[in-house]
């Protein structure tokens, strides 16, 4: 892992920051606008509840070591939510700064700038426990939401070990979050402040059958799920097989890992969700011609947060509304076209083609974004865990499943949000995890 | 609209010190050089102090420091700076110079010598050869020069003050003010002794006696001179408030009032209009000017213009002392005069700054209520403040996503601020403090009003003297 801690300097260019760093003299000035607001809306809008004006104040005041432990005590993963945070519907859209016509305080960047000092200085987790507990965890998939629980478990004293299938930690958060929002080796370098902490992670382990789940029961006291969501949905049309046809994930994971080094071409995107909009700039920033989203519905029905809308259109990204893909024309050598046709919205909702209206769009690659299944095949084998709608069932206040050994949390619990809802989630698992077993110590 | 059509006259004759504007640049680095003199004069200043000619000195480096506040530089400044450190007679060369360029603005020698009669003697004279419409006579500088029996060694005793105004006032023939310290308990005192020597003005105030802070790496105080540091003298927007105050107290003591230049944080045409109103004369400046450059003149004067012309005064004495009644001593107050704070909801947008000033720094008398339902009373019908933070620490927030929960992400263009955010003032137990109000940032949101009690206007010099008769209380 050590040797991906550092970044392909081409690929720092093409994905330099969206959002720049704060000079320090600029920070403090920030800080000061802050309001310190009393039961702040910030803090209620943030999934784990960081005390915005505090920390913000301990920037003002020259306490940055203070600011970061504060972050970092609501939410372990603060240096990446800092930065992928869709702050604009959470922290920073409850700000009461809109009330006077202003701008929002920067509070995304303001975290950011507490954090990197924080890593500057090479901060380390603090224990909240002296003790060392007996009990023995296991969180399943190695994303935000089991980071979480195992590094609040951890912290406690507990016995932690984490499972992965993939061979680098972080899930999501390592693999799927544009680069130019986290750079994949930021991502490791705060899971490694976790790994410090010595929780023990075992990668290239596929939980999902009986047998495995059967075995992790027997070695570990409480197990937490923390698996996200499966396999992408498919793009169910003729020549979506054909080498070309990348899916958004596998596509945002392969650049980021250095398999994609640059694009030729035009490229269509299908789908207008956050991850869609991901890709496209990434295909853009990669070198592709022109780059088109493809969407059967309106920009008012899209999934995308506005901001992201906006920042595809300052980067070039050209929208295709009312248009279904019907198929892919190429080879086996690569692909030469996406076939689609207009469709008009009847009165009922439903989406009716226009007859006549196909048309052939000229492109290399073809990027199906169009969500992912969830994960079904493991999740039924978790005895007595009940699902709904695909989803775990949980208590949300403490994360705990129909089976009380069994906790759960992220994208498996809420049917996919922000990596900020999975820490939430997992946090608080890790504290109800904790003070059962404390109970049952006792 | 104005009562008068014409342009307001911003003409001073300070004690016979004619000056186009009242503003004058203090004695201090900006006056230091006859150059420096001509170019603000250019820009628009009515006058100048001359920085301190006389003693023989060296300065040191550093010699400036400032607290700064909020992210703002410079909100206190402080200087261990001595007088003029170049030679007299280039002093008086230039200032000749400038008097010859510039005959309508005032130009004042301030001056600072050994206390002996014939050293003021002649520096008196050598001033008035030189062309100066005036003399400032230094007793207030609160660094090194009091180390060596000048400056505020000088303004803090009364009698030296009294002897050595009377030893100025044997020779000048120009018009003599008297540079006050703020670094004695009555600052009248010294003002009562200056006008029996004979001052025909005063100036107030010099700087204050400080220590603006020590750096928390090398644990040596500001500002720094090879390791060791030394009070320096305090000014800017910080000091505005105690000049005032000495200012109204010299003002309004019959014994010791004169003409008066207003010296203190002075920045803004607002700063200038308020020393006016407390019976300044002129004003002198120095910080602002430091931080700024000479041409924070233009709206010092622009803005005094229009703020006169709104309000109808056609010369700087339609308005000098007007605020002076206004200020009484505190038990001729009226103890039956009730206000409380009210919250215009509609303006309100949420922070709970008022809230938390109330609950913490006043009367708890504000809560958030609106909607779970008011409840008037002492504190303890209600919740504490930390209760309250606890519930919203304990729920459950998610980022909002479309695609799951089936609505857009909310536009905050026309925010309005939910009324369970919403604070509410109890009127019944609100004492009308005015806390509220100073912390609320929006203009006009928290408002005090006056409650009718049909009771008559009554101070507590009235009161206490009726009780003393009742012998009731």
């Amino acid at each position: 892992m050590q040797e991906l801690l550092q970044q392909v300097p081409e690929i720092a260019e093409i994905f330099s920051d969206l959002h720049p760093p704060f000079e320090a003299p600029m920070a403090v000035i920030e800080s000061n606008r802050c309001l310190n607001c009393f039961d702040a809306p910030c803090t209620g809008a943030c999934p784990t509840h960081i005390d915005v004006p505090k920390f913000i104040k301990k920037i003002a005041s020259g306490n940055l070591r203070g600011a970061a432990l504060g972050i970092l005590d609501a939410n372990v993963l603060a240096s990446s939510c800092a930065r992928v945070c869709p702050v604009e519907v959470l922290c920073e859209g409850a700000c009461v700064m809109h009330g006077l016509n202003e701008r929002p305080i920067e509070i995304g960047r303001l975290q950011r700038f507490a954090m990197d000092d924080f890593d500057l200085h090479g901060g380390k987790l603090p224990q909240r426990s002296d003790e060392n507990r007996p009990e023995k965890i296991a969180c399943i998939g190695a994303g935000p939401a089991s980071l979480a629980a195992a590094a609040e478990l951890k912290q406690q004293g507990f016995q932690v070990t984490v499972f992965d299938k993939r061979p680098l930690p972080g899930g999501l958060n390592t693999y799927g979050v544009a680069e130019y929002k986290l750079p994949l080796v930021d991502s490791l370098r705060e899971i490694e402040l976790i790994r410090e902490l010595g929780v023990e992670f075992r990668f290239g382990v596929e939980i999902g059958d009986e047998t495995s789940l059967a075995e992790l029961e027997a070695e570990f006291d409480m197990i937490f799920i923390g698996v996200g969501l499966g396999a992408v949905h498919r793009l169910n049309i003729p020549g979506s097989s054909l080498p070309g046809v990348v899916e958004a994930l596998q596509f945002i994971e392969d650049y980021k890992t250095g398999k994609t080094p640059e694009i030729a071409g035009n490229v269509v995107v299908v789908g207008a969700g956050n991850t869609a909009i991901d890709a496209a700039i990434a295909a853009k920033r990669l070198g592709a011609k022109e780059v088109s989203i493809l969407y059967r519905r309106t920009r008012e029905h899209i999934s995308a947060f506005d901001f992201e809308y906006r920042q595809a259109l300052q980067e070039g990204i050209r929208f295709i509304w009312l248009t279904q893909p019907m198929a892919v024309h190429g080879s086996a050598d690569g692909i030469i076209s996406v076939e689609c046709v207009r469709v008009e919205i009847a009165v009922d909702g439903s989406l009716k083609p226009i007859e006549g209206s196909g048309f052939h769009l000229d492109c290399g690659m073809v990027i199906p974004a169009i969500g992912q299944a969830p994960m079904l095949e493991l999740l039924a084998q978790c005895r007595n865990v009940d699902l709904e709608h695909g989803r775990v069932v949980v208590d949300r206040a403490t994360g705990q499943t129909t089976n009380p050994k069994y906790f759960a949390g992220g994208d498996c619990v809420n049917g996919g949000r922000e990596v900020v809802d999975a820490v939430a989630d997992g946090k608080r698992a890790g504290v109800t995890i904790a003070r059962l077993l404390e109970a049952a110590y006792v | 609209m104005s009562k008068y059509s014409v342009k307001p006259d911003l003409f001073i004759d300070f004690a016979g010190i004619r000056s186009p504007n009242p503003f004058w640049l203090a004695s201090a680095p900006p006056t230091n050089t006859g150059e420096q003199i001509m170019r603000a004069f250019d820009v628009g200043w009515g006058g100048a102090v001359w920085k301190t000619m006389g003693a023989q000195v060296t300065n040191t480096a550093s010699r400036y420091s400032s607290t700064n506040w909020n992210g703002q530089r410079m909100m206190g400044f402080s200087n261990i700076e001595l007088i003029s450190d170049r030679p007299l007679d280039v002093n008086l060369r230039e200032m000749a110079e400038v008097k010859k360029h510039y005959p309508k603005q005032a130009l004042i020698a301030s001056l600072m010598v050994e206390s002996t009669r014939e050293a003021w003697h002649t520096i008196v004279e050598q001033a008035e050869d030189a062309g100066a419409d005036g003399l400032e006579l230094n007793f207030g500088c609160p660094h090194g020069m009091n180390e060596r029996g000048m400056g505020s060694a000088v303004g803090q005793v009364p009698e030296y003050t009294e002897m050595i105004t009377g030893w100025v006032k044997e020779r000048a023939r120009t018009p003599v003010i008297v540079k006050l310290t703020p670094n004695i308990s009555d600052i009248r005192v010294v003002a009562q002794a200056a006008k029996r020597g004979g001052a025909d003005a005063l100036a107030a105030i010099n700087t204050i006696n400080s220590i603006t802070g020590i750096d928390l790496d090398t644990l040596v105080p500001r500002p720094n001179v090879d390791g060791r540091s030394s009070h320096g003298g305090y000014s800017g927007p910080a000091v505005k408030p105690i000049a005032l105050n000495m200012v109204q107290q010299v003002m309004s003591d019959p014994e010791a009032t004169l003409p008066i230049s207003g010296i203190g944080g002075i920045a803004t045409w607002k700063d200038a209009a308020e020393f006016t109103l407390l019976g300044a004369g002129t004003v002198q400046v120095c910080t602002a000017v430091m931080h700024n450059g000479y041409r924070i003149v233009e709206d010092m004067i622009d803005g005094l213009e229009n703020w006169m012309y709104e309000k109808g005064f056609q010369s700087m004495e339609d308005f000098r002392g007007l605020s002076l009644p206004k200020m009484t001593e505190w038990k001729d107050l009226n103890l039956n005069y009730k206000i409380v704070a009210q919250i215009d909801e509609a303006k309100c947008i949420g922070c709970g700054l008022c809230y938390t000033a109330c609950w913490d720094g006043a009367h708890q008398c504000i809560h958030v209520d609106r909607v779970s339902g008011a409840v008037d009373g002492p504190v303890e019908f209600h919740a504490k403040p930390a209760e309250i933070e606890a519930i919203s620490r304990k729920s459950i927030a998610v980022t909002p996503i479309p695609k799951l929960d089936g609505v857009k992400d909310e536009v905050r263009g026309s925010y309005t601020t939910p009324l369970a955010r919403v604070p509410r003032v109890d009127e019944t137990e609100c004492v009308g403090c005015n806390l509220c109000s100073l912390v609320c940032p929006v203009d006009e949101c928290i408002t005090m009003v006056e409650v009718q009690t049909d009771l008559p206007a009554e101070t507590w010099e009235e009161r206490s003297s009726e009780c003393l008769m009742k012998e009731s209380c």
